[in-house]
């Protein structure tokens, strides 16, 4: 084959045929389905604040419930059909985080629990974990810094 | 030239070679597609029973070789090999299914060309004088192909429209010096193209190629002309591959696009599914051509057909390496006819 064509030359023949993402629409519905994540976790969140918690509480438990509610929504097998619909806009909120980590826990129970759940748990979620952990610290480096 | 060769990568088929019957066993997402009556049984669930999807594409296989026995009306003991693979690393749903039957085997990785890949094998085989009956069996499953190469079910994703979706299914044949056909005719094995895709989740314009090399050197080799088949089928081009495939062939002036068509574009509906490009897996070749191509074959609606099954020979880790995707495609060619 590649007599005919160079590989250069199939390479750039392919990304011309290959049908595009709907960007619009994906984009429209990222937005919504985002956006309507958001609006449950700030009902949550003023829901709290009526209750008389202090905002650094009420931050803590709104993020809880909507790591549980993601972490729910996964069991129950309905958050990959959600993804699927949405895209980012399921996978940027807190509760795409907890559908990264409790994913591969639910896929790797055949291998048991230390080497299934426990060890590939973080498969997803390890890089996140890993840069933004690492980040959070250089950052907090340069604010210590900056205060002198 | 050793005596039965015939050309750079073809070989003749000379005594008859016969496919004595033919299996297959769906999933769920297959047995709603338009290729549903043509199954011999679709099951209900992904797990089928067992604790793990390994466990359920075993039992897929297991079952599939036996209906391949039943159907051929012979017992265990009439088999002398069973040559078959998958697409789970160290072929573990194959040697874990197959781990009862007390048949030599023959362990085969050709991706999703492992059905043609099998079948070139077992038919030289058998017309060697080293058999008189062997069964040809692969599977694939979705679960545990997303489990192995991709990532978890239950991740909430979109995949590109490229990418295509793993058959969940198990096909094989017997292969027998007696019979009444259809036959396997002419083997054209196929080499390693690479053409510099890495996009896995593009695998049908990186199978194309390998495709198209394939079909073009079995004419070349074999003198034969695309009127000579009713249906060139590739394995799992899906949508985009095919149409590539077809493109790469009309610019070689070889048209075939009134006879061809693609298991992967065939076995579900692409407008109606939600499988993008279409299907993959060593499933998906060997369910459409047990189910629908020996079938027609039987009635008689296909006489002459060319299976030019695919694979793309990549793992996780060559991917997350960087590397590009070497494609293999193997041409088993099936005649109701000896003449």
């Amino acid at each position: 084959m590649e007599k005919i064509l160079t590989k250069q030359e199939y390479v750039k023949y392919v990304e011309e045929k290959s049908p595009k993402s709907k960007l619009a629409r994906n984009m429209t519905r990222a937005f919504v389905v985002g956006g309507l994540i958001c609006v449950i976790g700030q009902l949550i969140s003023n829901l709290l604040r009526t209750r008389g918690f202090s905002q650094e509480i009420v931050s803590n438990l709104t993020t809880m419930i909507m790591v549980f509610l993601g972490a729910l929504f996964t069991g129950l097998n309905i958050y990959d059909e959600l993804g699927r619909f949405a895209g980012a806009g399921s996978i940027v909120p807190i509760t795409g985080f907890a559908n990264s980590i409790v994913s591969p826990a639910m896929e790797f129970k055949s291998e048991g629990y230390v080497l299934g759940v426990g060890a590939r748990m973080f498969v997803v979620a390890g890089p996140v974990l890993v840069y933004g952990i690492s980040v959070s610290v250089v950052v907090g480096i340069i604010y210590y810094l900056l205060r002198f | 030239m050793a005596s039965k060769r015939n050309g750079k990568q073809t070989v003749k088929i000379q005594t008859p070679v016969s496919i004595a019957s033919s299996a297959c066993i769906v999933g769920p997402k297959e047995g709603q597609g338009p290729l549903r009556l043509y199954f011999d049984e679709i099951i209900e669930d992904e797990f089928w029973g067992e604790e793990s999807w390994e466990k359920a594409e075993s039992k897929l296989l297991r079952e599939t070789f036996a209906k391949i026995i039943n159907k051929a009306s012979k017992t265990v003991n009439d088999i002398q090999y069973v040559i078959a693979g998958d697409l789970l690393n160290q072929c573990i749903a194959t040697s874990f299914g197959l781990r009862e039957s007390g048949i030599p085997f023959l362990g085969l990785y050709g991706a999703c060309s492992t059905m043609a890949e099998s079948m070139s094998v077992g038919a030289m085989l058998v017309e060697g004088g080293f058999a008189d009956n062997l069964i040809c069996v692969t599977s694939s499953h979705f679960c545990s192909a997303e489990k192995q190469f991709r990532f978890p079910l239950e991740l909430g994703g979109q995949r590109p429209p490229t990418a295509q979706w793993t058959v969940t299914g198990s096909g094989g044949v017997m292969l027998s010096n007696q019979g009444t056909g259809p036959y396997i005719k002419h083997v054209t094995t196929g080499k390693i193209v690479d053409m510099g895709i890495k996009d896995a989740n593009n695998m049908g314009a990186a199978m194309a190629p390998a495709a198209a090399d394939t079909i073009l050197t079995h004419f070349k080799d074999t003198g034969l002309k695309p009127e000579a088949y009713d249906l060139i089928i590739t394995g799992d081009l899906g949508k985009l591959g095919k149409t590539i495939c077809d493109e790469l062939l009309r610019n070689q002036d070889l048209d075939i696009s009134s006879r061809y068509n693609d298991c992967g574009a065939m076995i579900f509906d692409l407008e109606r599914q939600d499988v993008h490009s279409g299907g993959s897996g060593c499933g998906c070749a060997a369910s459409v051509l047990s189910g629908f191509v020996l079938n027609e074959m039987k009635k008689g609606t296909l006489n002459n057909v060319l299976l030019v099954a695919t694979g793309a020979l990549l793992s996780p880790t060559s991917t997350q390496q960087g590397e590009s995707i070497p494609c293999i495609a193997h041409a088993v060619s099936i005649s109701r006819n000896l003449s």
